[in-house]
């Protein structure tokens, strides 16, 4: 039985793997992806320390100290199921099953759906979740992005400087997310914003060539050949049974990152802290290895 | 003896750089496209995949898209 076993390895998973290293625990990381959102993120300029760094570039240097305690990653493992069995905390993947005394869940959250005709039918035919990795292929066509957050506004500072025209397609009165994001896609001169505007459907033959959207009653048809779809966020939370969760289905922990089953912790966008955040999730993540190796210590 | 590998890729596409860790962990060579700056390439790409996202890798003809470990293996023979 290991001491414990942290599932997810984006900030709050790879942090917390850095502290439990530090300590001496025996534990080991199962994980889909290394880097999680901050993987598909594009500039980042507000994480201490960097007044500019890449998504994929600040995964690199996450990985890299990760690694530098030889960490036992074992990456592309999907995890099904975490229960308590007795002393021990049962982790099940589709590959095979581990034990701890302590179990740190930061699998984070993963991209909304549009939920419209023609989503499913021109997915990566058009239709992206990763502005940072097809943006390049619409050089010089017309995009549109769907969303008002952070996210959207990301994704379209991206675009803007690839394609041709980009359309921000935001359902709120007005574009939400940071003030100086905002600004930037506010002085681009092809960028439009429609607020008050849903997609309704995604329109072409073999690959996107329009979408159609409700403006606030008026139904609209936009030439594009790229749709981003930057709708928000869902907690990667289905596979923990039994544990509280709020009404959007992240996990709830309290300031020791302790959730409704002992031994089980939890850090960074899975779970109600508020703020989602990369540096709030590392630091989320360092909280919850150390509460697990007290727990762990005691047990 | 070794198959020929293309990968067709962006530089900042996180899969796209982990599959070709995969391969540069494995010691197999492969050649690797730029779509974003190569529009030639990205055609060839889109052509021989039916779609737009990336990565996408022709091992001998057999065409793989995204990170498919399994499907890759399998196609390599490792």
């Amino acid at each position: 039985m290991h001491d414990l076993i942290i599932i997810g390895a984006g900030p709050a998973g790879i942090t917390a793997s850095v502290y439990a290293a530090r300590k001496a625990m025996d534990f080991l990381v199962l994980t889909g992806d290394i880097g999680g959102q901050t993987a598909w993120s594009g500039d980042i300029e507000n994480y201490t320390g960097y007044q500019f760094i890449t998504g994929p570039d600040l995964v690199g240097k996450f990985e890299e100290h990760m690694l530098s305690y030889n960490t036992s990653v074992k990456e592309g493992e999907e995890v099904i199921a975490v229960d308590r069995a007795g002393e021990a905390i049962v982790v099940k993947t589709h590959k095979s099953s581990y034990q701890a005394k302590a179990v740190i869940v930061a699998s984070g959250k993963r991209s909304k759906e549009l939920n419209v005709p023609g989503e499913k039918e021109f997915k990566n035919k058009g239709i992206s979740y990763c502005a940072t990795c097809d943006g390049p292929l619409f050089s010089a066509k017309n995009v549109a992005v769907i969303g008002g957050g952070n996210s959207a506004l990301d994704a379209a500072l991206q675009l803007m400087k690839i394609a041709k025209y980009t359309y921000i397609i935001n359902n709120t009165p007005q574009l939400g997310g940071e003030a100086l994001m905002r600004q930037k896609i506010e002085q681009a001169r092809n960028v439009e914003i429609l607020n008050n505007s849903e997609v309704t459907a995604v329109l072409g033959a073999r690959m996107v060539q329009s979408v159609k959207i409700n403006q606030g009653g008026a139904e609209k048809i936009l030439s594009v050949e790229g749709v981003f779809v930057e709708v928000g966020l869902i907690p990667n939370s289905d596979f923990v049974q039994g544990v509280e969760k709020n009404s959007r289905g992240e996990i709830k922990v309290n300031s020791r990152n302790e959730t409704s089953i002992p031994g089980l912790f939890a850090a960074g966008d899975v779970t109600d802290v508020p703020e989602k955040q990369i540096i709030i999730a590392a630091g989320e993540g360092s909280k919850a290895c150390l509460s697990a190796f007290r727990y762990a210590a005691q047990h | 003896m070794a198959k020929n590998v293309k990968i067709y890729s962006t530089p900042t596409c996180p899969w796209c750089i982990r599959v070709k860790q995969f391969f540069k962990d494995n010691n197999i060579a492969f050649e690797d496209y730029d779509v974003s700056t190569d529009p030639v390439k990205a055609d060839e790409m889109v052509k021989k995949s039916g779609q737009m996202g990336v990565p996408v890798l022709d091992i001998e003809g057999e065409i793989i898209v995204g990170f498919d470990r399994e499907k890759i293996k399998q196609s390599l023979g490792i």
